[in-house]
C-alpha cells in the first residue's frame, strides 16, 4: 500500500499543479536563497529549475523526461534509450545531425543519457548561448521527425552499442541477469539498453508512439545551472518552451515488486578470466518509503561498509582477511521504485567464491549483532559533509542532482535535506536498518563463472607470431 | 525556420564574438623550492576547498625491465607510512573527509587529496599527505598483497578485447621503446619484482627535483608555501631521471590479429604522434579535431557511425606525451563487418590526409575548440589537471593565455602539411581482435 499511495499522491500532484497554473498562469515555483536556486512552472506544466553559479562564464542545460527503462513493457524494452538516440535525427527545421554540428560550433559540448527512471538531453556551453540551448531544445521536444531511414541505421548502432557495453563485457552481463532475476514484477528487472531480440524487432512506429506519450512539455523539467541570471532563463523558456501543448501523461502502475520467499541464486557462465559476485537486498527508496529515517541509515550503513579506504569492506576483506581483491557496496536513495542494496566483490585468487560469500555475509552480521563504533559514523559524516562542498566543484554535477530528484517526483529541495538527515542517523538506527532488510530470503546472489578463453594470434602481414601474444 | 535564421546570424556574429569576449584564464602563481620542486597555484577563493597534487617523472616509461613496478610503488605509498598502517593512514584523511588520488600512468605518478580548508582539517590531511609521500615504510604484507591485487588486475585485463588490443598496439608501434609496455606489468614482470625493487624505485624517482606540485583551491600563496613546506620536509633534492629515448618512426606497416571470442571486432589503427611539447602541437591538435576528434562533428562518427550504422563508437585522437604518444584510431563492430569498417577507416584516413579538411570544416572545428576553451577552465579539478600538466611538460607559463591565439593561428595550408609530415598512411599499426580477427 505504501507505494501505491506514493504514487497517487505524485500524480495528484502533478495534476493539481498543472491545473493550478493553468488558470493562473507562470508561477515561481520555489526558491532557496542559500544554495541560489529558484524555480519556475510554465502554463504548459513545464517546470523550469535554475541554479546561480558565478564560478565561470558557462552554463549547463538540462531537459529531462520523465521516461526510461522503469516506464518499457516487455517486447519493447530499450525504446526509450533508441528515442534519446533518435533525438539527434532531426525536425522539420533542424535536419538530421544538425544539432550536434550547431552547438559544436557555437563551443558546446552536449550528449544525452538514458536510465532507468529518466532520459535527460544536456548542452555544457559558455554563458551567451542559452536561447541557442533551448530553441533547439524546445523544437525536438514536439517536432521530432523519426524517419525510418534514419532509424534502420541508428538501431544497428544500437545494437554495437549493447554487443561494446554488456555482450563483450562479463561483469556487465553479469549484472543484467543478476537484476533479471532478482525481480519478479518491479520494471527494474529490464536492462536499460533493451533485450537484443527486442531492439531486432523494434519499429518506427513504436517509437512515434512512444515519443507522442512521453514527450511533453508537462512531462518535462528545465534545469540550468551557471553564471546566468534566472530571470533571464525564465524569460527565454517561456519565449521558447511556452508555446508548446501539453499532453495527457498516462500514470504509470505501481509494479510493486511481490515477495521474495528465499534466496535466489544464478550463474553467468561466459569466457573470461577473473570471478566476479554481486549480491543484492530488496530496499526501499526515498520515494517508496514513509520511513525516511530508514533510508539515510541505509545510506549511512553504505557507507560504513564502503565509504572510502577506511570503511570496514576495506578494512577487513581487502586488507583483514584478505578473501577479496575488490568489494564495494551500492545503493540510490533517489529512484522512482523500491531498489536494491547491492554488494560486489572480486575474490582474492584461490579463495572461493562461497568463502567470500560467507565473508561479506559476516561482515553484516556484525553490524546487526553489534552497533557500529562512534568513530566509524564520525567518520562517514565527516565524509558527508565534505563531498556536499566538493560536489559543488562541477556545475553538471549540481544539475544532475536536480534533476533526478525532480525526475523521480522527490522535488529538488530534497537535495537540501541530504546532509542534515545523514547526520542525524544513529548507530542504532544503522544496525536496525541492517537486521530489518539485510534478510537472506530477500537476497539475491549472481555469479560470473569463467569459462576458457582460447586468446590465437591467427594471421598476420608482417607480425612475427613468436613476438606478439595476447597475453 | 526559425532555427535556420538564428543559426544563420550565430555564425555570422561567432567570430567577433568571440574576438571580443576575451577569455579570462586563472592567474597561475608559480615558484621553484629551494630543493627545485616546481609549485603552480590557482588562487579560486569561491569554495571552501582546495587541491593538491604532487607529480612525478616515475611512472611506467621508468619501468624498465620490470612493467609494472611503477605502479606498483605509486600504489603502496598510502599502505604504511611513518609507523601507521593503511587503515590508520585512510583513517586520517577519511576522518576530516579529505579524499586521497593516487595514480601511475606512462609518464606521471602522482599523489594528492583533496580536503576542505577548515585549518584543522587541512592540516590534518597536508600532514598525513606528507607522511606518504615522504615516508613510506613499504611494509612486506602490504606489498604481497598489493603484488596480489595486480595479477587479478592482470587477468581482468585478459577478459577485455578492447585492453588486449590497445596493448598490442602500444606493443606493435613502440617495439623496443619503454612506452611499448603496459604499465600494469605482465605475467613475467610481476613474478620478480621485489620489495627491494620497489624501495630502490622510489628513493630514486620521488625526489623533490622531479616533482611538480599543482594546488588549486581556497588557498594564497602564504598558505600554499607552507603546505609545501610540509609535504616536501625532509624528501631529498635527488636527480632529475635522464630523458627519455626518442621513439624511432615505424620502420614498417603492421598487422597484428587476435582471435578472441566477442560479438565485436575491436580495430585499432595508428602509428606514433606527437610529444606535448612538439613544435606541430596546435596545427596536429586541430587537424584531428574534424576528421576523428570532434565527436559527432567529425568526419569518422559522420561516414562510420551516422551514414553506415557500422559502430557505436568510432574516433581518432593523438595522445600527446613527453615522446611521441600514439595517433590512434579505433573502432568496435560485429565481427562480421570488420573488413568493412576497417576499409573504410583506411579509405577516410587517405582521403583526409590528402586533401585535409575543407574551409567550412576547418572554421566549425576552430569555433568549436577556442568556444569551448571555458569548459576547460571552469572547475578546480579541470584546473588541476591542466596545471598539473603545464608544470610536467614545461609548457610555457602563457599556455592558458595564448592558447585561443595559438589554435586560431592554425590554417588549411599548416594542416595540409602537417598531415603530409606528419602521418604516414603507408606505414600503420593494425589490430584487429575478434573472431573477425
Amino acid at each position: 500500500m505504501r507505494i501505491y499511495i506514493t504514487l497517487v499522491a505524485l500524480a495528484t500532484l502533478v495534476i493539481g499543479l498543472t491545473l493550478f497554473v493553468f488558470m493562473t498562469g507562470d508561477e515561481l515555483d520555489d526558491n532557496n536563497a542559500e544554495t541560489g536556486i529558484q524555480s519556475m512552472v510554465l502554463k504548459n506544466g513545464m517546470k523550469v529549475i535554475v541554479q546561480e553559479n558565478r564560478r565561470a562564464p558557462v552554463l549547463v542545460t538540462q531537459v529531462w523526461y520523465k521516461v526510461g527503462g522503469s516506464y518499457e513493457h516487455d517486447g519493447i524494452t530499450g525504446i526509450s534509450h533508441v528515442l534519446e538516440h533518435m533525438m539527434f535525427k532531426g525536425t522539420p527545421d533542424t535536419p538530421a545531425g544538425e544539432f550536434s554540428e550547431i552547438i559544436a560550433a557555437h563551443g558546446g559540448r552536449e550528449n544525452a543519457f538514458t536510465s532507468k527512471d529518466y532520459t535527460a538531453y544536456f548542452q555544457r556551453i559558455s554563458n551567451d548561448h542559452l536561447a541557442l540551448c533551448l530553441n533547439l531544445e524546445a523544437d525536438r521536444m514536439r517536432n521530432l521527425l523519426l524517419g525510418e531511414d534514419e532509424f534502420l541505421k541508428e538501431i544497428e548502432v544500437i545494437k554495437e552499442e549493447r554487443r561494446l557495453r554488456t555482450d563483450d563485457k562479463p561483469t556487465s552481463l553479469t549484472y543484467e541477469r543478476f537484476n533479471a532475476v532478482a525481480f519478479v514484477n518491479n520494471p527494474y528487472r529490464k536492462p536499460i539498453i533493451g533485450w537484443m531480440e527486442d531492439l531486432d524487432t523494434m519499429k518506427i512506429d513504436d517509437l512515434r508512439e512512444w515519443y507522442q506519450t512521453w514527450y511533453a512539455p508537462n512531462n518535462a523539467t528545465l534545469v540550468v545551472v551557471g553564471d546566468v541570471r534566472a530571470e533571464q532563463v525564465f524569460s527565454l523558456a517561456k519565449e521558447y518552451f511556452g508555446p508548446l501543448k501539453p499532453a495527457e501523461i498516462p500514470q504509470l502502475k505501481p509494479r510493486r515488486e511481490v515477495e521474495q520467499y528465499g534466496i535466489k541464486r544464478v550463474q553467468v557462465k561466459v569466457p573470461a578470466r577473473v570471478p566476479f559476485l554481486v549480491m543484492g537486498y530488496k530496499v526501499p527508496v526515498l520515494n517508496t518509503s514513509e520511513n525516511k529515517d530508514d533510508i539515510y541509515a541505509l545510506e549511512l550503513l553504505s557507507g560504513l561498509l564502503d565509504g572510502g579506504n577506511s570503511s570496514r569492506f576495506s578494512k577487513n576483506l581487502v586488507r583483514g582477511s584478505q578473501v577479496a581483491t575488490s568489494v564495494s557496496a551500492g545503493y540510490s536513495i533517489y529512484a522512482l521504485h523500491d531498489s536494491l542494496f547491492t554488494i560486489s566483490a572480486i575474490p582474492s585468487n584461490g579463495i572461493s567464491m562461497e568463502d567470500m560469500e560467507t565473508a561479506i555475509i559476516n561482515q553484516i552480521k556484525a553490524i546487526q549483532d553489534e552497533l557500529p563504533t562512534a568513530d566509524e559514523l564520525a567518520r562517514v559524516k565527516a565524509q558527508v559533509v565534505a563531498s556536499s562542498v566538493f560536489e559543488q566543484d562541477s556545475s553538471f554535477y549540481q544539475a544532475m542532482k536536480i534533476g533526478i530528484m525532480e525526475t523521480v517526483g522527490l522535488g529538488w529541495q530534497t537535495k537540501d535535506e541530504y546532509v542534515d538527515r545523514v547526520n542525524a542517523v544513529t548507530a542504532e538506527q544503522v544496525q536496525h536498518v541492517a537486521r530489518k532488510y539485510f534478510n537472506e530470503d530477500h537476497l539475491t546472489v549472481a555469479e560470473l563463472v569463467p569459462q576458457s578463453i582460447d586468446v590465437q594470434l591467427s594471421a598476420g602481414d608482417s607480425a612475427d607470431p613468436g613476438e606478439t601474444h595476447a597475453h | 525556420m526559425r532555427i535556420k535564421y538564428c543559426i544563420l546570424c550565430v555564425c555570422l556574429v561567432l567570430m567577433p564574438a568571440v574576438a571580443a569576449n576575451v577569455v579570462a584564464s586563472p592567474e597561475i602563481h608559480s615558484w621553484n623550492t629551494q630543493h627545485g620542486a616546481k609549485v603552480l597555484l590557482v588562487e579560486n577563493k569561491m569554495l571552501p576547498m582546495v587541491d593538491v597534487r604532487i607529480v612525478f617523472d616515475a611512472a611506467g616509461s621508468r619501468d624498465g625491465e620490470m612493467p609494472g613496478l611503477a605502479m606498483l610503488t605509486n600504489g603502496l605509498l598510502a599502505e604504511g607510512a611513518a609507523g601507521k598502517d593503511a587503515q590508520q593512514l585512510a583513517e586520517n584523511f577519511e576522518s576530516v573527509g579529505a579524499q586521497f588520488d593516487n595514480g601511475s600512468l606512462r609518464d606521471m605518478a602522482y599523489v594528492g587529496v583533496r580536503t576542505l580548508t577548515d585549518e584543522q582539517y587541512m592540516n590534518m590531511a597536508i600532514n598525513t599527505l606528507a607522511d606518504v609521500l615522504v615516508r613510506p615504510d613499504f611494509p612486506r604484507d602490504a606489498f604481497e598483497r598489493e603484488l596480489a591485487r595486480m595479477k587479478v588486475a592482470l587477468e581482468a585485463r585478459k577478459q577485455s578485447p578492447s585492453d588486449i588490443a590497445e596493448e598490442a598496439f602500444f606493443k606493435a608501434v613502440y617495439g623496443e621503446h619503454p612506452y611499448a609496455l603496459p604499465a600494469g606489468g605482465t605475467d613475467e614482470s610481476l613474478e620478480i619484482i621485489t620489495l627491494q625493487d620497489i624501495q630502490a624505485f622510489y628513493h630514486e624517482y620521488y625526489v623533490a627535483s622531479n616533482a611538480i606540485i599543482a594546488i588549486v583551491g581556497a588557498v594564497d600563496r602564504k598558505t600554499a608555501e607552507g603546505m609545501v613546506e610540509t609535504l616536501f620536509a625532509g624528501l631529498p633534492a635527488g636527480n632529475k631521471p635522464d630523458p627519455l629515448a626518442p621513439v624511432p618512426d615505424l620502420a614498417q606497416a603492421e598487422t597484428v590479429k587476435i582471435n578472441f571470442p566477442s560479438k565485436q571486432s575491436h580495430i585499432y589503427v595508428g602509428q606514433t604522434g606527437m610529444k606535448r611539447k612538439d613544435k606541430d602541437f596546435f596545427k596536429l591538435y586541430v587537424a584531428n579535431h574534424p576528421f576523428g576528434g570532434s565527436g559527432f562533428a567529425s568526419r569518422l562518427v559522420e561516414t562510420i557511425r551516422e551514414d553506415h550504422g557500422l559502430a557505436y563508437s568510432v574516433s581518432s585522437y593523438f595522445s600527446p606525451m613527453r615522446e611521441n604518444g600514439p595517433f590512434m584510431m579505433s573502432l568496435q563492430t560485429r565481427a562480421d563487418q570488420t573488413d568493412e569498417a576497417l576499409s573504410l577507416l583506411q579509405s577516410e584516413l587517405d582521403k583526409y590526409v590528402a586533401k585535409g579538411p575543407d574551409k567550412d570544416e576547418l572554421e566549425a572545428s576552430i569555433s568549436n575548440i577556442t568556444g569551448s576553451f571555458p569548459l576547460s577552465l571552469d572547475s578546480n579539478s579541470k584546473l588541476l589537471g591542466l596545471l598539473a600538466m603545464i608544470g610536467f611538460y614545461d609548457l610555457p607559463e602563457d599556455y592558458l593565455e595564448t592558447y585561443i591565439d595559438n589554435i586560431r593561428n592554425v590554417d588549411r595550408s599548416d594542416i595540409k602539411q602537417v598531415l603530409k609530415n606528419r602521418i604516414d598512411v603507408d606505414n600503420m599499426v593494425t589490430v584487429i581482435i575478434g573472431n573477425g580477427g
